[in-house]
């Protein structure tokens, strides 16, 4: 069964944000990674890409489809993870583990809008 | 949501405690993978799994102009057929668009048994019934009363001899039989046939749903048999180069289009389409399916958009996967005749970022058919199998 990590946030969308002080991390959940199946390409931004809150930034690609990523944050990418490049099965290794997009955020109040951990199970488990 | 409540075949009680992930697919709600896709697509390539084809569409053509009237709708030529033997073509519009692709079996004299696709079955069994005007036949639909099982790679004969008790070694490629249920299984006639859409050797199973139910749990808990799932299905077809009707075949897609000629067999005096044909033969046709091999592991999905060197649209994705087997972003696509030679240039768009790619064959792995030595090296490739 998927694996749900407290002390971050969560979009309804699957994508988790770990905050450290200006920054946030960004990736897929293990819930998402369960859906998705066999990960076999992350569409990641290059660094300097402008994100948007609820916008598009990139894909998740298992063998079956490609699942759009959604920005929980607005802000600036600053690293991505290039080990993703190569062994995209990361993801279903340890989705927590292996972030897909370090922001530098815009606007942190944006981090209100998304759910504890306790809120985004309950989210899961009524899908 | 969807108003329209999918078919559950002989085996969805099977499925669901399986764990299977279950989806739509072609009117029924289908299992599309167990554990994983890759897993189940790797147990046919290199040992055994069986899937759940119940959806399939059955339907039997009897009476004294059977074979004249299935060499009237079909594209291959079954005239004079052996009992036994079993041939790939198509049904065609007059146009030489798809109603769709098939297999026939000869079941006996003035009998033949018709595979169709499942999201086909009501669209083609009213196509049949209009076409059989002045044919003294008997078209009986028969889709509600068969499951039908596929037990697909190497250890395919033995499981189903071994574990099934049905005797399978001497049936050759593309030939069936009917078969006598063993002791212990429901009672009722059986069609078994050396066929696929996995480009692997395997059997096609048809029985009653009792039967086939029977057969199932006796395969999965012998353990020598993986479930697998539609996912594994369509990436184990799609890299041997089949087509499937809605992706490489349609009414607009016609079997020249394809690459299917030689299922298509001109020199017949008559077929529905075969005028068409000749002349798209003749002409040339505007679009062609073409195999394209990208540079990255981005995956070209349905739908997306193939564009030449210069950045034109040129034609679309019609099925596209990072090939399990090879390790390579492939895709079958449709594309203007200009630019389907083998070695061009082309570009898929994935999202906002375009891929270079090259034309290939497509087919992007080789099929381990079981084949006979005695077997023509003409016959083979002309009935030789695509199934969907």
């Amino acid at each position: 069964m998927s694996n749900y990590q407290s002390g971050l946030r969560y979009s309804e969308s699957h994508e988790y944000v770990r905050v450290e002080g200006q920054f946030a991390y960004i990736g897929i959940t293990d819930y998402a990674q369960h859906a998705l199946g066999n990960i076999v390409y992350v569409d990641m931004p290059e660094v300097d890409d402008e994100v948007t809150a609820g916008e598009e930034f990139g894909a998740v690609e298992s063998v079956k489809a490609a699942s759009d990523l959604i920005s929980p944050v607005s802000g600036t990418v600053v690293e991505i993870n290039e080990a993703l490049e190569d062994q995209p099965e990361l993801l279903n290794q340890d989705a927590f583990e292996n972030w897909i997009i370090k922001v530098q955020m815009s606007d942190p109040t944006e981090l209100d809008e998304l759910m504890d951990v306790e809120a985004y199970k309950a989210h899961c488990e009524n899908a | 949501m969807t108003d329209i409540m999918e078919k559950k075949t002989c085996l969805y009680d099977e499925h669901v405690a399986l764990g299977a992930l279950m989806q739509p697919f072609g009117g029924f709600i289908m299992p599309i993978q167990y554990t994983n896709i890759v897993d189940e697509h790797t147990a046919v390539r290199t040992d055994c799994g069986v899937f759940d084809v119940s959806h399939m569409g059955e339907v039997r053509i009897t009476g004294v102009d059977a074979e004249r009237y299935v060499n009237h709708i079909f594209t291959n030529d079954i005239t004079d057929a052996p009992t036994g033997q079993i041939y790939y073509g198509m049904m065609l519009y007059p146009n030489g668009g798809t109603v769709d692709d098939l297999l026939v079996y000869k079941m006996g004299k003035d009998d033949f048994f018709l595979v169709i696709n499942a999201a086909n079955i009501d669209k083609d069994v009213a196509w049949m019934q209009q076409q059989a005007v002045g044919f003294d036949i008997n078209l009986d639909h028969q889709s509600d009363q068969y499951g039908q099982l596929a037990v697909q790679g190497p250890q395919a004969e033995a499981v189903v001899e071994q574990v099934l008790g049905l005797p399978c070694k001497e049936l050759k490629f593309y030939t069936t039989k009917t078969a006598t249920v063993p002791d212990g299984f429901p009672s009722g006639q059986v069609i078994i046939s050396r066929t696929g859409y996995t480009g692997e050797d395997g059997f096609e199973i048809y029985g009653s749903h009792d039967y086939i139910r029977e057969c199932w749990r006796k395969l999965i808990q012998s353990g020598r048999c993986k479930p697998c799932g539609l996912g594994c299905r369509d990436t184990l077809r799609f890299e041997v180069g089949l087509p499937l009707y809605g992706d490489e075949l349609s009414a607009y897609i016609s079997p020249v289009m394809a690459g299917l000629s030689m299922f298509c067999k001109l020199d017949k005096p008559e077929f529905i389409g075969r005028d068409a044909l000749i002349q798209q033969k003749t002409e040339g046709v505007a679009q062609k399916l073409v195999g394209i091999e990208l540079e990255g592991k981005a995956i070209p999905r349905h739908g997306y958009p193939v564009l030449d060197a210069e950045g034109n649209t040129v034609g679309e994705v019609t099925t596209g996967y990072h090939c399990i087997s090879v390790d390579k972003s492939v895709c079958m696509a449709l594309v203007n005749s200009a630019v389907a030679k083998l070695g061009t240039a082309l570009q898929v768009q994935i999202r906002k970022k375009t891929f270079r790619g090259v034309v290939v064959k497509k087919k992007f792995y080789d099929k381990h058919y079981k084949k006979y030595s005695s077997f023509a090296s003409n016959e083979y490739t002309e009935n030789k199998p695509h199934r969907g």
